[in-house]
């Protein structure tokens, strides 16, 4: 669309509600700004939110958008990319939308590979509900719910993608706004379903994986020499438990969208205003 | 009274007792005969007991009746499940030479043809063929001109090519020569043909056909008995017509894609049935609050829970007009016949645009699997019309934007419908969300805001109610002293049994009802008549229970729904008010 879209215009005039210093602000600055560097406008774009802070981008962002049921967002970015492959989508949700509540739902979208692009923003911790255990928390982490910890291993979101094959998978993390928005920019321009999970803090809830944590346990991939299109290197990066990594881990760049796999290319809001040209072929198949 | 025949064969699941049912009823059609169909199935893949039957007349027929004219059974549980339809001059045609068929009991009185399926089938070309030599032998006993099954030997398996046709036609051949040599028969049947040409479908069929015709683009569904017809059909056909089926991993997945698709701009569509419902309940909500049209098919099975997943029941209209928390307004379709799946689909469609909202399209089990023959002009496509409601374009979506440029897709209105925006429409970005928002699809929990969404939304009803036509089917005596109303599939049979009872001398007026909710007002109708009879094929009388209240004593009202509790002043004051004004009319 027009060259001139800046990412404010992806803005709405609603003011966030997220706690000050919520890592949810730059993972949708990076967003709007990845969004608007990729030439795409809000008149354009379809932003499908789940539920919980992260839900609220919906409303924060301008754009076409759907604020939907928890945990259901990937099915309605699928309907949405399916009727309007002209239109781009963006699905945003936490951890608690993508690998709880909608961890059925992730793995089949990956498999069908989609064209759209999937941000997480994973803060290890359920902050609406006021600190709850998350399916990305540590085993030892300690909350109301889960006192002596979740006593469970945490998913592994990367891995579960890569063994439902997925094309595109990369980490980001909300506080380095510039490679954020440079990974998120790689999955939307990537041919098929661009998943990234970001690192986006609970600066309310979660007292354990802070901003100073991240800062200093991440290794950057793309100046560790590692080699996105290499399945095998994607695979040790993402079953190393001991490190936390930022950037593109894998991405199939023979990667077939749903949309050319399945023939579906045209805009599904346009039809006739009576019943399509040779219905009526419809019926002489039951003589 | 129709001057019926009434066919069947049955056997295990596996046995192939569907195809073989379908090719003969298929055959009567082309034949010039009607047909109605009706299976006899458990939910199993192998094994156990499944059965294919048909009635035929040169009349229209609507119902299955208590009646066994010829089977062809290739097991003995197919004559013990059917001892009491079969009559004293029933035939049934059997394999002596199959293991379990040996030593088979015909009951007294009725004519048993022993062919040897399977051997005749093989000197054909393939044992596989046992039950069209089974086919050969019915038409034999009927009297029925072989050339007609012929035809729908081809219709079957012309695409596998003419060699499989050929050698299924011999097959066919050798079970009607068979019978003609061994036996001297004497059978009452002789089954005429007419000039007529007929299509044959069922429920499921009609409503897929509906949808394409309709416009619909997109479906999503989850496999589920006894509504993956409907998804089965649109596979391939909807992308004939540039649209797609995705089969999703579950049915929370499917309603959201339909969703999804639906914000999209497309007419979009789900299928299930009463599991699935349960499944799709909240989202169902978010598509309501969103104002989002969508129409989903309930194909009705019996309940609760897995229930009897084949057998017949109308037991989820209560789920489907109260289903899900909070209130939300829905239209709920019943069609009552399979033609009029059809057309009911296309309606539904532009009811769920025109008033964007969910519209529930039900048929039940009996109607979804029923396959029957139409004329073809019942389904003329031309008659199909496509009205997509309120929606604003580029050049129109100025008229519809706030003080501060947002587009406002929950408009407050008049008749309560607001303006629609596709995505790509320039100006036209906004959020659709369950939460409750304002008129531009903004979170809010202003209370003064919150009422006016409500309201706005159940005015929809009120126009709808308004403009739209509600009537039900009306048949019998009109002038009649006393009044049967049913529901969805049951007018058929109930059209059949009205003629039986006229023969006895009883008279009854009859209401089909079409349409549930919004539904015509039947106060008039039950205040006219001596009684009141209400058939539906459940247990509590769902149905009934909407007809009783409709025409119950009406009651004053208080309600509150801002998000706020009654508080003791309020409420004294209200009630006061309340009273003052007197009972309503």
């Amino acid at each position: 669309m027009s060259s001139d879209v800046r990412f404010t215009d992806f803005k709405s005039d609603k003011q966030p509600t997220w706690c000050p210093g919520c890592g949810d602000f730059g993972t949708m600055n990076g967003m709007m700004k990845a969004l608007a560097e990729t030439g795409n406008d809000p008149d354009n774009t379809f932003v499908v939110a789940g539920i919980g802070c992260s839900g609220k981008i919906g409303t924060y962002m301008h754009s076409y958008a759907l604020h939907g049921v928890h945990g259901r967002a990937l099915p309605v970015g699928t309907g949405v990319k399916m009727a309007r492959p002209d239109i781009e989508v963006m699905v945003a949700g936490g951890d608690g939308d993508g690998y709880s509540i909608g961890a059925g739902h992730f793995v089949h979208a990956v498999r069908r590979n989609v064209d759209m692009t999937y941000v997480v923003m994973d803060n290890r911790i359920y902050g609406l509900t006021k600190g709850q255990a998350s399916p990305t928390s540590r085993e030892d982490f300690e909350t109301a719910t889960t006192p002596e910890g979740p006593k469970q291993p945490p998913v592994n979101p990367h891995a579960l993608a890569l063994a439902s094959g997925a094309t595109f998978i990369a980490q980001s993390f909300s506080s380095d706004a510039l490679r954020h928005q440079e990974i998120i920019q790689q999955a939307v321009e990537h041919d098929g379903f661009g998943f990234v999970n970001v690192y986006s803090p609970c600066v309310t809830f979660n007292d354990v994986d802070t901003y100073d944590y991240f800062r200093d346990s991440l290794v950057d991939l793309a100046e560790d020499d590692h080699d996105p299109t290499d399945y095998d290197a994607a695979k040790d990066v993402i079953l190393d438990s001991d490190k936390e990594y930022q950037g593109v881990i894998y991405q199939d760049e023979s990667s077939v969208p749903y949309h050319e796999q399945h023939g579906v290319d045209e805009d599904m809001s346009r039809i006739p205003d009576g019943a399509p040209e040779n219905a009526t072929d419809l019926v002489r198949e039951f003589y | 009274m129709v001057a019926d025949f009434n066919w069947a064969v049955g056997g295990e699941a596996g046995d192939g007792i569907d195809s073989t049912g379908k090719i003969f009823a298929q055959a009567l059609s082309r034949s010039g005969r009607h047909v109605f169909t009706s299976k006899d199935f458990a939910s199993r893949i192998r094994g156990g007991y499944t059965a294919y039957k048909v009635r035929t007349s040169v009349d229209k027929v609507q119902s299955v009746v208590d009646r066994l004219d010829v089977l062809i059974a290739l097991t003995p549980r197919t004559i013990e499940e059917n001892l009491d339809e079969l009559h004293e001059g029933s035939v049934i045609i059997y394999d002596g030479e199959r293991t379990t068929m040996q030593n088979v009991e015909i009951p007294e009185g009725m004519t048993g043809i022993d062919v040897p399926l399977k051997r005749l089938a093989e000197e054909a070309g393939g044992a596989i063929m046992r039950n069209v030599v089974a086919l050969g032998a019915a038409c034999e006993v009927a009297e029925f001109p072989i050339e007609n099954l012929d035809s729908a030997l081809e219709k079957r398996f012309g695409d596998k090519g003419k060699k499989l046709v050929d050698n299924n036609k011999e097959a066919a051949r050798a079970g009607q020569s068979y019978v003609d040599e061994e036996y001297d028969h004497e059978f009452d049947y002789d089954l005429e043909t007419t000039d007529e040409d007929y299509v044959l479908l069922n429920g499921d069929e009609a409503i897929g056909m509906g949808a394409i015709a309709a416009g619909c683009r997109f479906y999503a569904g989850y496999p589920i008995t006894p509504a993956t017809d409907v998804m089965t059909y649109l596979t391939g056909r909807l992308e004939r017509y540039g649209g797609h089926v995705v089969q999703a991993e579950d049915e929370l997945s499917a309603i959201n894609m339909a969703l999804g698709a639906a914000r999209g701009g497309a007419r979009s569509m789900t299928a299930t049935s009463g599991p699935g419902v349960d499944l799709m309940t909240e989202t169902f909500g978010l598509v309501a609050t969103s104002e989002t049209p969508l129409v989903i098919c309930n194909v009705m099975r019996s309940g609760p829970s897995t229930g009897m997943p084949t057998k017949q029941e109308q037991g989820d209209l209560n789920h489907m007009l109260y289903g899900g928390h909070g209130e939300v307004p829905r239209f709920v379709l019943a069609p009552t016949t399979v033609d009029e799946c059809f057309w009911k689909t296309v309606e539904a469609f532009n009811l769920a645009e025109k008033y964007q909202l969910p519209v529930y399209l039900t048929a039940d089990l009996s109607l979804a699997v029923t396959e029957q023959t139409f004329t073809p002009d019942t389904f003329d496509m031309d008659e199909v019309e496509v009205d997509r409601g309120f929606v604003v374009d580029d050049s129109s979506v100025g008229e519809h934007l706030s003080e501060s440029g947002g587009f406002m897709p929950h408009e407050l209105t008049d008749d309560g419908i607001s303006p629609r925006a596709f995505p790509g429409t320039v100006d036209g970005a906004h959020m659709s969300t369950g939460l409750e928002h304002d008129e531009q699809g903004r979170r809010t929990e202003d209370t003064a805001m919150r009422v006016e969404q409500v309201d706005k939304r159940n005015r929809k009803v009120e126009t709808a109610t308004e403009r739209e036509d509600w009537s039900p089917r009306e048949f019998g005596d009109a002038d009649a002293e006393n009044l049967v109303v049913t529901w969805g599939s049951n007018e058929g049979a109930l059209a059949e049994a009205l003629d039986m009872l006229e023969a006895d001398g009883v008279d009854i007026r009859v209401l089909s009802v079409p349409y549930v909710f919004p539904r015509p007002d039947l106060s008039d109708a039950v205040d006219d008549a001596e009684q009141v009879i209400v058939v539906e094929c459940n247990e509590t009388g769902q149905f009934a229970d909407l007809v009783e209240h409709d025409v119950l004593e009406r009651v004053d009202r208080i309600n509150k729904y801002d998000g706020v509790r009654f508080k003791a002043d309020e409420l004294a004051r209200e009630i006061r008010e309340t009273l003052d004004a007197g009972v309503e009319a």
